[in-house]
């Protein structure tokens, strides 16, 4: 890079732990800066959780307030989404995509940093809103509710502002890293997936985050000037809220399932010892997804009063999304198909995604069709799907990603045996909370209510119980990701074999990355093709295709 | 088919198609446009709710005049680039403080109008229309106020000489924000006051 020029309180790499608290351009300084950061706010927003499934474990009100309660799932959902999963995220491709492609930077490292760092006053806003009280219509903020909702709801509003910059800045980053970076010989079609799937990420949040900033600022304006944009006594249009922001919100969900379909493609192919099923399919339906997803949006709102007309064009698109995503499934089942597989944490992770996510799937194909939505609108089915495809799906993806690249960033292998005890937790844990809410949402319980009809008091303390262990099997996964930075085994440079860039530069890698820029003559996924023996063999013969 | 090869020690350039700083500014511009969608279509829907008779207190000449000192200082501008691209410093460092007062008078112009019109009883809670006009006007005056900042960064820049023929980056990706704020002025001209 030609900016070696920093100034005083810009540094550049980690030579101490003191260095992640600085503002530090070294991409895989804020990887770990964002991932830290997010997964804090995931205990944070996790805790939230579980006060919530305590107040919900009996029927009537036990601990919290209506407001109080609504409070509480407010700032979970906006933590859990704007804090941790799209951070989470973009803290393993902060750390990994510069790796993987051959560059030894992002594209704009000071742009980068000031991303990380603005997420800090966001963060502390939100934190603030919540002690100050008010933001309690829900992370999606429905006008008029939210226009009447004390003043910790503008303090909300103004928090996202400062959490949607650092994304889109991230995000425009990733772009011009990605098609501008890359190493010699790397065309599109020999890029890793993750690095296709960031693409498609970045892309959602080029074209959506800021049409949430445009709401968002309106809510703030009309909290605080008056105008009345969402106000029907003004003459203002509720449903322009609900357009605006599902219109970012819905695209939002692919910004938070993405990057794992991408992890989940680097994750399967190296344990089962396969090349990459489907690979351009893969990388070209998550264009297909970025592209159709902002074309679905409304079917958020088919019970909003919008054109009865207008649901049926917005059922279909919603319908034909699944097909890209059904395209990503079928290649991952193929590329573990006959595959020597081997269970470790980051692949049992990976193969639990696979099917959390087709659950949730399917019961979003499910909501799509307009008939059962009209029927489950504002029902626990609702929350067991999404918690089905952020869970199931992005967490689960997430601490697969972890568990592979955690040698990478610090050198040391986790422990196998605490990575199994934490994986079952997870997934039973899981399944025992979400499962029964969807027979009690299809019974008609409503969400985003402290209190609930006696009938479905049994299934409630049955998911409030799975919630405790799920809550419980964050402990051994701590225990693990921290007692491994002093108690692992030196991972080396490439502990899983793998065939990716990032695995031919020692772990954690050097300041700058590469010695010399890497030649690439083909895509990283040819297992099982003689060359499963690791170092690498000199080139016998130059590359086909 | 041979295995993933990655040799060291080779370099080559990397194939690249537009400047990183150049590229990134066209993404971000991208974002722009959807953050003036998103205003723009909530203008136009406050637009549709209100009176035919809801901008008859906004001055139109005024704002026509203002629209011209825009686009001469998009001109200017274009002549700065120009100028440095033939090594001409004093000519950038002339066009660019043009840019400047043009854009400080379209600000200062737009100030005044504002506080005109709030004396008038055009307040931002009287009416959807004057909420949504506020709204739309403020973010892109905002923008402009951000272009006059980057001026101030890239002046002196041009004064002490370090932008040259060579190396002028800065001057173009300026160019494309303010060329950016200046069309999306004229936008607003036209479905604020003359539509």
């Amino acid at each position: 890079m030609t900016d070696t020029q920093h100034r005083a309180f810009i540094r550049h790499g980690a030579t101490s732990w003191r260095d992640y608290f600085t503002f530090n351009t070294d991409h895989k300084v804020i990887g770990v800066q964002y991932l830290v950061t997010s997964f804090a706010f995931f205990l944070f927003g996790g805790v939230l959780a579980e006060l919530i499934r305590a107040e919900l474990a009996q029927p009537g009100t036990q601990f919290v307030s209506g407001s109080q309660y609504n409070q509480l799932f407010t700032i979970h959902g906006t933590v859990m989404i704007f804090l941790w999963i799209i951070p989470g995220f973009a803290g393993l491709a902060n750390y990994v995509i510069p790796l993987m492609i051959g560059a030894n930077d992002m594209a704009f490292p000071k742009l980068n940093a000031f991303a990380f760092w603005l997420l800090i006053p966001g963060a502390a806003l939100l934190l603030l809103s919540f002690a100050v009280g008010g933001a309690e219509s829900g992370w999606t903020a429905y006008a008029p509710l939210s226009l009447q909702t004390p003043v910790g709801q503008t303090i909300w509003a103004i928090s996202l502002q400062f959490i949607g910059f650092s994304t889109i800045f991230g995000a425009l980053n990733f772009l011009v890293t990605i098609f501008n970076m890359r190493a010699p010989g790397m065309t599109l079609m020999r890029m890793p997936l993750f690095a296709w799937s960031m693409v498609a990420t970045s892309i959602i949040i080029i074209l959506g985050t800021p049409v949430l900033s445009g709401a968002l600022a309106m809510l703030a304006i009309e909290r605080i000037l008056h105008t009345g944009f969402y106000a029907p006594s003004a003459g203002g249009d509720p449903l322009m809220w609900q357009n605006l922001f599902w219109f970012y919100s819905h695209p939002a969900v692919y910004i938070m399932i993405l990057p794992g379909f991408g992890l989940i493609s680097e994750v399967l192919p190296v344990f089962s010892r396969k090349p990459i099923f489907g690979y351009k399919l893969i990388a070209l339906s998550s264009m297909a997804i970025a592209i159709f997803g902002f074309l679905v949006w409304a079917h958020h709102m088919f019970t909003s009063g919008m054109d009865p007309l207008l649901r049926v064009p917005f059922m279909i698109t919603s319908m034909i999304i699944a097909v890209p995503t059904g395209v990503k499934i079928f290649s991952w089942l193929a590329t573990i198909w006959g595959g020597k597989l081997r269970f470790t944490t980051s692949n049992i992770f990976a193969l639990a995604f696979i099917s959390m996510f087709v659950i949730g799937g399917l019961s979003g194909i499910f909501l799509a069709s307009v008939p059962i939505d009209i029927h489950v609108q504002d029902t626990y089915f609702v929350v067991a799907h999404l918690h089905y495809v952020l869970f199931g799906g992005s967490v689960m993806a997430m601490y697969a990603g972890l568990y592979y690249w955690y040698p990478k960033i610090t050198g040391r292998l986790m422990s196998e045996r605490l990575g199994k005890l934490h994986f079952w937790m997870t997934f039973i844990g899981f399944n025992i909370t979400f499962m029964p809410l969807h027979v009690v949402g299809l019974e008609g319980m409503p969400r985003r209510v402290a209190d609930y009809a006696p009938e479905f008091g049994r299934l409630n303390l049955v998911a409030t119980l799975g919630s405790f262990l799920l809550a419980a099997s964050t402990l051994p996964f701590l225990y693990n990701a921290i007692g491994s930075l002093v108690r692992g085994k030196a991972a080396g440079p490439n502990p899983w074999r793998a065939l990716g860039l990032e695995w031919t530069v020692s772990s954690p890698p050097p300041i700058h990355n590469f010695p010399a820029p890497p030649v690439v003559t083909r895509d990283p996924y040819g297992y099982g093709e003689r060359v499963a023996d690791y170092p690498l063999p000199a080139p016998s013969a130059p590359g086909g295709n | 088919m041979s295995e993933n090869v990655t040799v060291r020690g080779q370099s080559e350039p990397v194939g690249r198609r537009l400047d990183n700083r150049k590229l990134g500014m066209w993404i971000f511009l991208a974002t722009e446009v959807m953050l003036f969608s998103s205003l723009i279509g909530a203008f136009l829907q406050a637009k549709a709710h209100s009176p035919a008779t809801a901008n008859d207190a906004l001055n139109i000449p005024v704002a026509a005049i203002n629209t011209f000192v825009l686009i001469v200082s998009s001109t200017a501008v274009v002549m700065a680039l120009s100028s440095i691209e033939d090594g001409n410093k004093t000519g950038l460092r002339n066009f660019l403080i043009l840019t400047l007062l043009l854009g400080a008078t379209f600000l200062s112009i737009q100030i005044i109008e504002f506080a005109h019109l709030l004396r008038e009883g055009f307040t931002p809670s009287g009416s959807l229309f004057a909420g949504a006009f506020y709204t739309v006007t403020g973010f892109h005056g905002f923008h402009v106020f951000i272009g006059l900042l980057i001026l101030l960064w890239l002046i002196p820049q041009a004064i002490k000489g370090r932008l040259t023929s060579a190396e002028h980056m800065r001057v173009e990706v300026f160019g494309l924000y303010w060329h950016f704020v200046d069309v999306v002025w004229i936008v607003l001209f036209t479905i604020i006051y003359l539509l």
